[in-house]
C-alpha cells in the first residue's frame, strides 16, 4: 500500500431485490473502506452478496439504502452524465470476459474510448500499447472466438484501463480459467497494481485468489461483512466462523483415526522449504498423519497450508506443537476438524 | 399458350411482385426496427425500463398480429385510399403490407437483440455507455448476423402476403395466379407463377443467410 488516502467507502449499504418469497436482502448494513492503491479482496461462498457488492460500487446496481462514496462524492449525487464519466475511471472485468464477439480485439480496446469520444487514431493508438502492455498484441486483428480464455481476460483488463481509471474492479475474473493461467492473470493484475498505482477491488471465492495478490480482504457471509483485516492476519489467525470455512478445506476426512486432536501449519512465506515435519517425526518417533495439504513452492519459499493429526498422547502432542512454534511456524490447533 | 403477351404480363408481374415487396420490407423495418428496439430497451429487464410504455406497445402489436392478413388487407381499405388514392395495383398494396408486416418484424428484432449476452451489455454500461450508445454500438452489431436472418424472413413473409393481395387486385404474381388460375381455370398460367415465387423466394432467403454468415465473427 502506498497511500493511506480511502479512496472507496462504503457506509451502511444495503441492497434488496424483489425475490418470489418477497423482499430479500443482498447486502445488509456493510461498511468497508478501501485505500487508495491497494488490492482489496472481497471473499465469500456463492450467494454471500459479493458481486451486488461490487456492482453497488460503479452503480450498476443501486443501493436501496447507505452511501458509496468514490474519492470522498456521494455517487448518489451524480448526474446522469457524472455516472457516466465516474464509471469511466473504475474499470472492470467480469467471469465472462464480455468481449464483444463481433468485434475484433483492436476494436474492443478501443470500444470504450470511442464512447469517451476520443478520435479514432489516438483510441487505435492507446489501445496498441495497452495490448502490448497485456502481452497479446500479435493478436490485435483476431477475434474473440479464437482467443482462449487466458487471452480473451488480457482483451478484457485491456479494454478496462483503456479509459485510464483508477479503480479496476474484478468479479471473480479468474474463475472460469484453470490454475496456471489463472497465475498468469493474477500476475499481471498484481504487476497493474505496482506500475500503474491501480486501486484492485478483487471479487472472488477461492481463497488462493485472495493469498496471491490480496493486501487486505473482506470475508463475505450471508449478505454481510464476517471480518476484515490483512490477508496474513486473516489466513493465520481467522476470528469468524466464516473466515473459518473459507479456509479451511471443504471435505472432511472421515473418522477411523486415533487422536482427535489436529493441527493447522499456515505457511506464509517466511519459512523454506526445509522437512520440517519429516524431522518432527524423526524426533519424536511418532507418526502424525497429514489430513490436508494445500502448499505451493513459490520461488523457493513454501505458501499455504496443512492440517495434522497429532498423536493421542498428550505430552507429545503439547511438544509437537511448541516444536512447531520453535521452527517459526505458525501453527494452531483446530478443534471439531475430524 | 405462352405467347409473348402472357410472358409479358408474368414478367412485368416478377416486377411487381419485387418492388412491392422491397418497398414494402424497407417500409416495414422503419416503423418495425424502431419498435423492436423500444419492446427490449424498455423491458423489466431491459437498459430503460418503462413497463408501462412496454405493456402498451406490447399490446398494440399483438393485436395487429392476430388480425389475418387477408382481413387485414380489406380493413385498411379507407387508409389505403387515403395514402394512394386507390385499392388496387402495387402501390395500393403496399400500405397493408407495412402494416401487417411491421408488427411482425418488430417481434422479430426484438428475439434478435434479446440474444445478445447481457454480460456483454453490463460490460459497456460499466464503461459509462448511455443507453443510445449501448443500442447502437453493442446491442445492433452483436446481433447482427441474427438481424439479418430475420430480414429474409421477413422479405420472403412479405412476399407471401403480397401474392395474397392478388385476390383484392393487388397486382403482381399472386394477382395473375389468382385470375387466370382461379376465375379461368388456366392452371398452366398459376403454375408457372407459382414456380416464379418459389424461385424468388429462394433467391432472398439464401443471399439473406449468406450475408449472415459472411458477417458473423463468431466460429
Amino acid at each position: 500500500m502506498d497511500g493511506e488516502n480511502t479512496i472507496i467507502k462504503i457506509e451502511n449499504l444495503t441492497k434488496t431485490f424483489m425475490g418470489a418469497q418477497g423482499e430479500f436482502a443482498a447486502l445488509d448494513s456493510v461498511n468497508l473502506e478501501i485505500k487508495q492503491g491497494e488490492i482489496f479482496g472481497v471473499i465469500g461462498m456463492s450467494g454471500a452478496g459479493k458481486s451486488t457488492l461490487v456492482r453497488c460500487i460503479n452503480f450498476l446496481e443501486k443501493p436501496t439504502q447507505g452511501t458509496v462514496y468514490f474519492n470522498g462524492k456521494d455517487i448518489s449525487l451524480c448526474t446522469k452524465k457524472e455516472l457516466y464519466a465516474l464509471r469511466r475511471s473504475m474499470g472492470m472485468i467480469f467471469q465472462q470476459f464480455n468481449l464483444l464477439m463481433q468485434s475484433s480485439v483492436l476494436n474492443n480496446v478501443c470500444f470504450p474510448l470511442t464512447i469517451a469520444g476520443v478520435d479514432k487514431s489516438t483510441a487505435r493508438g492507446r489501445a496498441k500499447e495497452l495490448l502490448s502492455m497485456v502481452g497479446i498484441s500479435e493478436k490485435a486483428d483476431a477475434y474473440p472466438s479464437q482467443l482462449s480464455g487466458g487471452q480473451s481476460q488480457r482483451v478484457a483488463i485491456a479494454r478496462a484501463l483503456a479509459t485510464n481509471p483508477q479503480v479496476l474492479l474484478c468479479d471473480e475474473a479468474t474463475s472460469a480459467l484453470d490454475p496456471a493461467t489463472t497465475r498468469g492473470v493474477l500476475a499481471l493484475l498484481k504487476d497493474i497494481n505496482k506500475r500503474l498505482g491501480i486501486t484492485i477491488v478483487v471479487i472472488t471465492h477461492e481463497m488462493r485468489v485472495i493469498q496471491e495478490i490480496c493486501d487486505r480482504v473482506a470475508i463475505m457471509d450471508d449478505s454481510k461483512i464476517a471480518e476484515v483485516g490483512f490477508v496474513k492476519d486473516i489466513f493465520t489467525k481467522p476470528k469468524t466462523k466464516a473466515a473459518r470455512r473459507l479456509i479451511l478445506p471443504e471435505d472432511r476426512p472421515m473418522g477411523g483415526m486415533p487422536g482427535k486432536r489436529c493441527c493447522r501449519i499456515v505457511f506464509d512465506g517466511n519459512s523454506t522449504y526445509e522437512p520440517i515435519l519429516a524431522g518432527m517425526i524423526l524426533d519424536f518417533r511418532m507418526p502424525v498423519s497429514i489430513l490436508f495439504a494445500d502448499m505451493e513452492n513459490i520461488e523457493g519459499k513454501a505458501f499455504g497450508q496443512m492440517i495434522i493429526q497429532l498423536p493421542e498422547n498428550e505430552e507429545v502432542a503439547d511438544k509437537m506443537i511448541e516444536y512447531l512454534h520453535l521452527k517459526g511456524l505458525t501453527a494452531e490447533e483446530v478443534f471439531g476438524y475430524v | 399458350m405462352f405467347n409473348p403477351q402472357i410472358l409479358n404480363m408474368i414478367g412485368w408481374g416478377i416486377l411487381e411482385t419485387l418492388y412491392m415487396t422491397l418497398i414494402s420490407t424497407i417500409m416495414a423495418y422503419l416503423f418495425g426496427l424502431p419498435l423492436g428496439i423500444a419492446l427490449v430497451v424498455t423491458d423489466q429487464g431491459g437498459i430503460y425500463p418503462m413497463k408501462h410504455l412496454n405493456t402498451v406497445l406490447g399490446t398494440i402489436i399483438n393485436l395487429l398480429r392476430s388480425v389475418p392478413f387477408l382481413i387485414l388487407l380489406i380493413l385498411v381499405f379507407p387508409i389505403t385510399q387515403f395514402v394512394t388514392g386507390t385499392t388496387i395495383g402495387p402501390n395500393a398494396t403496399v400500405v397493408p403490407l407495412v402494416i401487417g408486416a411491421a408488427p411482425f418484424i418488430a417481434r422479430l428484432v426484438e428475439s434478435s437483440l434479446k440474444e445478445v449476452d447481457k454480460g456483454i451489455i453490463e460490460a459497456a454500461e460499466s464503461m459509462g455507455a448511455s443507453p443510445i450508445k449501448i443500442i447502437y454500438k453493442v446491442m445492433i452489431p452483436e446481433a447482427r448476423p441474427s438481424l439479418i436472418i430475420g430480414s429474409a424472413i421477413a422479405v420472403t413473409t412479405i412476399l407471401s402476403y403480397s401474392a395474397m393481395a392478388g385476390i383484392v387486385a393487388g397486382g403482381g404474381l399472386g394477382d395473375i395466379a389468382i385470375r387466370y388460375g382461379l376465375y379461368r381455370y388456366q392452371t398452366d398460367i398459376m403454375l408457372v407463377t407459382v414456380i416464379m415465387l418459389v424461385i424468388i423466394v429462394q433467391v432472398l432467403q439464401e443471399i439473406g443467410m449468406r450475408l449472415a454468415k459472411i458477417g458473423d465473427k463468431r466460429k
